[in-house]
C-alpha cells in the first residue's frame, strides 16, 4: 500500500517518526561503539598484559665487594626499540656474604622518588619527601608507609643476575 | 568597488560576519566591566599562545622515549628560534595557570557565579582542573630526569586509589615500568586529549557568556533574586549598556599585549626552564621536583602523617574539585559585594595565604635531606682537639647535617644543633644518636664507640657558654629539644 501524505494518518506519521529516531540514536551507538571499542581495546592492552620477567646479568661475582652497596642498572623487559634510555630501571645491589645478595628498589615507597645510599651513615634516603630507610630497607623517618621493596637476585655461572620487576607501587596488591 | 572590497563582500555575504558575529562582538555590556575584567580574556590569549607555540614545537619534538629528551636539546640549542619559542611555551603555560587562577578568584569574589551563571563557573571549574592537567602533563614532556621521576610520582599517586588504582598507573605508564610507552601517552594526553577538552570547555564558556551578559560590578544594594534577576539586568543594560566591540574590548585587548609582551621579553631575556639530566630511571642522582605552581602540593605531601596521606592524596583534588565546582549550588542568590560576605573573602585570604606560605615551604624544601651539604669549616668547628674536629668531620659524613643545622650549614629537617651542648648532656646525646626518635633513624648500628665519642665531644661544644666549652653539662638540665 502506497503511503502518500494524503494517507497517512497523523499516528502512523508519530509511529514513523518515533521508528526513525530509534533507529538514528541505536545505528549511532553502533558507530560510536565501532569507532572506539578497537581503540580502547588498544589503548587499555598494556594494563592488562600479563607481567613479563626476565633474569638480566649484571655482573661478575668477583665484582662485588662483600658489605658494600652499590647502584646497579640493568635492561627492563619492555621490548620497544624506541625506549631508549628509559628502558633501563636501577636498584641498590648489596653483597652480604660470599653468595648472597640483596637487591632493593630505587622507588621510595612514599610516592616512587629515587633513593639515595648514604654510605657512612648506613642510610637510604630520599630527595622529596624525606624519607629514610635503614640498611635493610625498614623505614627509619619520613613519610613512607612500607619498607624498600627489593628485586630477586641470583648468582648463576659466576655471574650475579636480577629479576626485573614492575615499578613497585605503595598500597596496591594487585600489581 | 575595489577588488579588495569585494572580495570582502563575497566573505562577509557567504560567512555571515556583519550580520551573525558582528552583532555577537557588538553585544551590550555593562559600562562598569572595567579593568576587573580583563583575567578571563587574557586567560584565553595564553592559551592561543599555547597553541601556536605548542604546534611549532611538535613540529620538532619527537615524543619517543629515546629521542625526546635529545630533540628538546636541539630545539633549545641549535633550532632557529627554538629557545625562543620554548620559553615562550613555558612562560606561557605560567601565565595560563596564573590568569585562569586569578581570573577564577576574581569572579568568586563577585560572586559572578550566582544565578544565572552557574553554569559559566561549574565550565570554568572544568577548564581550570584540565589547565592543571596540562600543566603537569608539560613538564613531563620535558623528559629530562625530573620528566621521568614526575611519571614516576604520578603513577604512585594513582596507585593510591582503591581496587583500580593499580590499573590506572598500569595505564598512565603504559606498562610496567616507566619507558618506551610512558611518554607517547603523556603526548597523546598533552596534545589531543586535554587541548581537545579546552576548546570544547572554552566554546561552552564563551557562548554561555554571550547566552547570559558579563555581569555586572556587584553593588551592596543589588542582591541577586531569580525571579527579577534578567528583567532587571537587562532593563540596567538597556539604559546604560554599551558594546561590548570597542567600548569594552579595547581593556581587554591593552591587557592581553602587555601579557604577550611580557611573555615573550621572559622567553627572550631568561629563556626557557634548562633541562636536567638524561632521562634514564635508572639514575638515582635525581632530585625531582614539580614546576613552581604545584610546589605547594609538594609541601604538603611531605608534611602529612602517613596514616591521613592516601585521603590527601586522593581525596583533595577530588575534593577540591567538587567543592568548587558546586560552589553555585551551595548559593546562587543574595548579596554580591565581598563587603556583604566576609566568608567569601576569608576564604580567598586564607586560600592565598596558605597557597604563598606552602609555596615557599616547598621551595626551601626544609624537610629534605641537604645531600649537597659541605663540611663544617674551622670557624665553626672552633677547636683545636683532633677528637673534636673528627667529631665535627662525624657529623657530616655520618648524615646528621643533612637534616641538622650547626650555625647556618647543614638541613632544616630536624632542630637546630648550634647551640645543643646547652640542652643535652653527654648521657642524653648518646641516647638519641643511638636510639634515634620521632623521625629520625637509630644510628647504634652505624657507629663505632670511638665515633660515637667524638661526635659527642664535638657536639658537647655548641654551646652559648664558651668558657664550658669542654666541660660536660650537668644531667639534671632537664632536655628542651625534640629530636
Amino acid at each position: 500500500m502506497s503511503d502518500s501524505p494524503e494517507t497517512r494518518s497523523p499516528s502512523s506519521d508519530e509511529d514513523r517518526r518515533g521508528f526513525l529516531t530509534k533507529l538514528c540514536l541505536g545505528l549511532s551507538a553502533l558507530i560510536g561503539a565501532m569507532i572506539t571499542l578497537p581503540g580502547v581495546g588498544f589503548v587499555l592492552a598494556p594494563v592488562f598484559a600479563r607481567p613479563k620477567q626476565a633474569w638480566r646479568k649484571l655482573g661478575k661475582l668477583d665484582e662485588y665487594e662483600v658489605g658494600k652497596t652499590v647502584s646497579v642498572e640493568f635492561k627492563d623487559t619492555i621490548d620497544q626499540p624506541w625506549a631508549g634510555v628509559t628502558a633501563l630501571s636501577g636498584a641498590w645491589l648489596r653483597r652480604v656474604s660470599e653468595n648472597e645478595f640483596i637487591a632493593f628498589s630505587i622507588n621510595c615507597r612514599h610516592l616512587g622518588c629515587p633513593v639515595n645510599w648514604v654510605e657512612d651513615a648506613s642510610l637510604f634516603m630520599c630527595p622529596c619527601h624525606g624519607g629514610v630507610y635503614y640498611e635493610d630497607g625498614e623505614v627509619a623517618a619520613g613519610p613512607p608507609p612500607e619498607p624498600l621493596a627489593r628485586y630477586t637476585v641470583r648468582v648463576k655461572d659466576g655471574f650475579v643476575e636480577i629479576e626485573t620487576s614492575s615499578v613497585p607501587l605503595t598500597t596496591n596488591d594487585q600489581v | 568597488m575595489t577588488m579588495l572590497g569585494k572580495i570582502w563582500n563575497w566573505i562577509d555575504d557567504r560567512s555571515g560576519f556583519s550580520d551573525v558575529v558582528m552583532p555577537m562582538l557588538e553585544h551590550v555590556v555593562p559600562r562598569d566591566a572595567r579593568w576587573w575584567y580583563v583575567f578571563g580574556s587574557a586567560t584565553l590569549c595564553a592559551f592561543i599562545i599555547q597553541v601556536l607555540t605548542g604546534v611549532a614545537l611538535a613540529m620538532v619534538y619527537v615524543p619517543g622515549g629515546d629521542a625526546a629528551y635529545e630533540s628538546l636539546v636541539y630545539i633549545t640549542n641549535d633550532a632557529t628560534l627554538g629557545y625562543l619559542v620554548r620559553g615562550m611555551h613555558y612562560y606561557g603555560a605560567t601565565a595560563m595557570v596564573m590568569l585562569a587562577v586569578i581570573h577564577m578568584t576574581q569572579v568568586f569574589l563577585h560572586a559572578s557565579y550566582k544565578y544565572p551563571r552557574e553554569m559559566n563557573w561549574m565550565s570554568g571549574v572544568v577548564l581550570l582542573f584540565v589547565v592543571l592537567g596540562m600543566a603537569f602533563t608539560g613538564q613531563l614532556l620535558r623528559w629530562d630526569a625530573n620528566g621521568v621521576w614526575s611519571v614516576m610520582v604520578a603513577a604512585e599517586m594513582a596507585a593510591r586509589v582503591p581496587f583500580v588504582g593499580g590499573y590506572i598507573s598500569q595505564f598512565l605508564m603504559g606498562g610496567e615500568t616507566v619507558g618506551g610507552s610512558t611518554l607517547s601517552r603523556f603526548f597523546a594526553i598533552h596534545v589531543f586529549i586535554l587541548p581537545g577538552l579546552i576548546f570544547a570547555g572554552v566554546g561552552l564558556h564563551l557562548w554561555l557568556i554571550l547566552r547570559h551578559g558579563i555581569s555586572e560590578m556587584p553593588k551592596a544594594d543589588q542582591p541577586v533574586d531569580p525571579e527579577t534577576y534578567k528583567e532587571q539586568y537587562e532593563g540596567r543594560l538597556e539604559k546604560t549598556g554599551v558594546p561590548f566591540w570597542p567600548i569594552a574590548a579595547w581593556r581587554d585587548v591593552v591587557f592581553s599585549t602587555i601579557m604577550v609582551a611580557v611573555i615573550l621579553g621572559c622567553a627572550i631575556f631568561v629563556g626557557p626552564p634548562s633541562l636536567g639530566p638524561a632521562p634514564n630511571p635508572a639514575n638515582i642522582h635525581a632530585n625531582p621536583m614539580p614546576d613552581w605552581y604545584f610546589w605547594w602540593y609538594f609541601a604538603v605531601l611531605s608534611m602529612l602523617p602517613p596514616e591521613l596521606e592516601t585521603y590527601v592524596i586522593l581525596g583533595m583534588p577530588i575534593l577540591g574539585a567538587i567543592g568548587l565546582f558546586i560552589v553555585p549550588m551551595l548559593s546562587n542568590r543574595g548579596h554580591r559585594a565581598p563587603s556583604k560576605r566576609p566568608w567569601a573573602v576569608a576564604t580567598v585570604i586564607v586560600g592565598a595565604t596558605a597557597f604563598v606560605v606552602l609555596t615557599i615551604y616547598g621551595y626551601r624544601k626544609p624537610w629534605s635531606p641537604d645531600f649537597d651539604v659541605k663540611p663544617l669549616p674551622p670557624e665553626v668547628v672552633r677547636s683545636d682537639d683532633p677528637n673534636i674536629q673528627h667529631g665535627a668531620v662525624l657529623l657530616r659524613d655520618k648524615g646528621c647535617l643533612y637534616c641538622h643545622n650547626v650555625d647556618g650549614f647543614g638541613g632544616y629537617r630536624g632542630p637546630e644543633l648550634s647551640v645543643i651542648g646547652d640542652r643535652l648532656d653527654r648521657g642524653e646525646l648518646v641516647i638519641r644518636i643511638n636510639n634515634g626518635g620521632y623521625n629520625m633513624p637509630s644510628f647504634a648500628s652505624s657507629l663505632t664507640a670511638e665515633e660515637l665519642s667524638q661526635m659527642v665531644d664535638f657536639l658537647l661544644t655548641r654551646t652559648d657558654h664558651p668558657s664550658a666549652e669542654t666541660e660536660e653539662k650537668s644531667s639534671d638540665e632537664p632536655p628542651r629539644g625534640q629530636q
